[in-house]
């Protein structure tokens, strides 16, 4: 297969940076999207050039590493997967492939298709600690949670932080990722004591941060590796909502 | 935005209602406009409040607008997000649009300088001059069209808004936008649809 690729290039965040075509012979359809880099950036390290920078970990799915947009759609057009997850089998002989990386202002990039995602980590820090026990393992039954609630913030966790909802976001908001964030942790009752406090605190960090703000659009669920559900921001938003009013103080029984 | 939209929502709805009575003929149609003029310091408050609404609807927009702009300082080459649909896209046309339209509804109908022959008091005779010409009804028909899908998508967005979300439920949101942007839609545009083919004259 051959194909006819159009990266973004950019030395560092200072860099201005640009679109470089390269020409791949004999792609094997069996190969990730990320083997087929691979493959073109051993070419240019024999021929003297710079490889293409991309991030990557574990090439399963489940890291959050790996990402960018392919084609105008983040992570590729495959639904509910990462790039990683990309196969060759699903582009044709021919095709010409645009690559660029995560573009938001609160996602800086570093080089070529790496992004600086600290933002993310930034929003999770101010999301504090949860209550739980550490040193030895509780009791299997200790703490009952039904199956369909953990199930449910199960779909939460499920989020890897990958970014890809904010670079396709039109707006560039970060809403799918704090709301994930914010309920899988909210439905679980190791996460409840803190529950007002976090939704407080995340919301303003993700404000604090230059992220753009949700206005429903709904193409992050449609990338999401993970497919998570805009109800993570509806519940986001509740949470916030009701933590404004009410405040983050637990309620106590005593005059203070 | 979304405190603004639900009261802006309840007043189109109504305001709708209200002109629906032109299917009850003159005396029905002009007798309710009087009903709405009876009371000076309730009609300028209700117009205050209305006011207010618009004002604080479209500052939010404005600010929403201006925060996600900045928030993509380099665009994309080729940018095809999936998942939008055409209410959701056009939102930032339709508001502003619809907001022209409605400057352009108080001069036809209220202040009258709009109108091709306006007589005060005689709505009936003022919205059948006005849609007799079919440049100023398509105008209407566009604009009420835009109006649907700016509420579509308003409507059901508010839910996400104050977090109204249930797993078994969830889909009664997009049902309803659906349900009151279709009656909205065929409401408003039936009325100057109704003039322009001799229906109501």
């Amino acid at each position: 297969m051959k194909l006819t690729l159009e990266v973004w290039r950019q030395k560092n965040g200072g860099d201005k940076g640009g679109f470089s075509t390269y020409e791949l012979e004999d792609v094997d359809t069996h190969m990730s999207f990320l083997e087929m880099l691979d493959v073109l950036n051993q070419d240019l390290i024999v021929g003297g050039a710079e490889p293409i920078a991309f991030e990557h970990d574990c090439r399963e799915g489940i890291c959050g590493a790996c990402g960018f947009v392919v084609n105008g759609v983040a992570h590729g057009h495959q639904k509910g997967s990462t790039i990683c997850q990309l196969h060759m089998r699903h582009f044709s002989d021919g095709d010409k492939i645009t690559i660029e990386p995560w573009r938001a202002k609160a996602f800086p990039i570093i080089k070529d298709l790496v992004v600086d995602r600290s933002s993310f980590d930034r929003i999770l820090q101010a999301g504090g600690f949860v209550t739980i026990r550490t040193g030895s393992a509780p009791d299997a039954n200790a703490l009952p949670v039904a199956t369909d609630t953990l199930e449910h913030a199960m779909d939460f966790a499920e989020c890897i932080g990958c970014g890809a909802c904010v670079a396709s976001c039109p707006n560039g908001a970060a809403m799918l990722f704090v709301g994930a964030k914010i309920s899988h942790l909210a439905l679980l009752p190791q996460g409840m004591p803190e529950k007002a406090k976090r939704a407080l605190k995340m919301v303003e960090a993700m404000e604090s941060e230059a992220f753009g703000a949700c206005t429903n659009y709904t193409s992050c669920e449609a990338v999401c590796p993970k497919e998570i559900s805009i109800s993570g921001i509806a519940r986001m938003n509740k949470d916030f909502r009701r933590a404004s009013v009410a405040g983050a103080e637990p309620a106590h029984g005593k005059k203070r | 935005m979304a405190v603004t939209g639900i009261i802006l929502f309840g007043f189109v709805v109504g305001h709708m209602l209200g002109n629906l009575q032109i299917y009850l003929g003159q005396e029905q149609l002009d007798h309710y406009a009087e009903l709405l003029q009876a009371n000076k310091p309730f009609l300028w408050a209700f117009r205050s409040v209305l006011l207010f609404c618009v004002s604080v609807h479209i500052w939010a927009a404005v600010v929403i607008w201006l925060r996600n702009r900045s928030a993509r300082p380099v665009k994309y080459k080729m940018f095809q997000p999936p998942g939008l649909d055409y209410a959701a896209r056009t939102m930032v046309w339709s508001g502003p649009i619809v907001a022209l339209f409605i400057v352009y509804h108080i001069l036809d109908f209220t202040v009258g300088t709009a109108n091709p022959d306006f007589i005060k008091g005689e709505v009936y005779h003022n919205v059948v001059a006005s849609f007799s010409n079919p440049v100023i009804a398509l105008v209407y028909m566009a604009a009420c069209l835009l109006l649907a899908f700016h509420l579509y998508h308003g409507l059901w967005s508010l839910f996400q808004t104050f977090g109204w979300d249930h797993p078994r439920f969830g889909w009664i949101r997009r049902a309803l936008a659906i349900f009151f942007s279709v009656l909205i839609g065929a409401g408003t545009i039936s009325i100057p649809l109704a003039v322009l083919t001799g229906f109501v004259r």
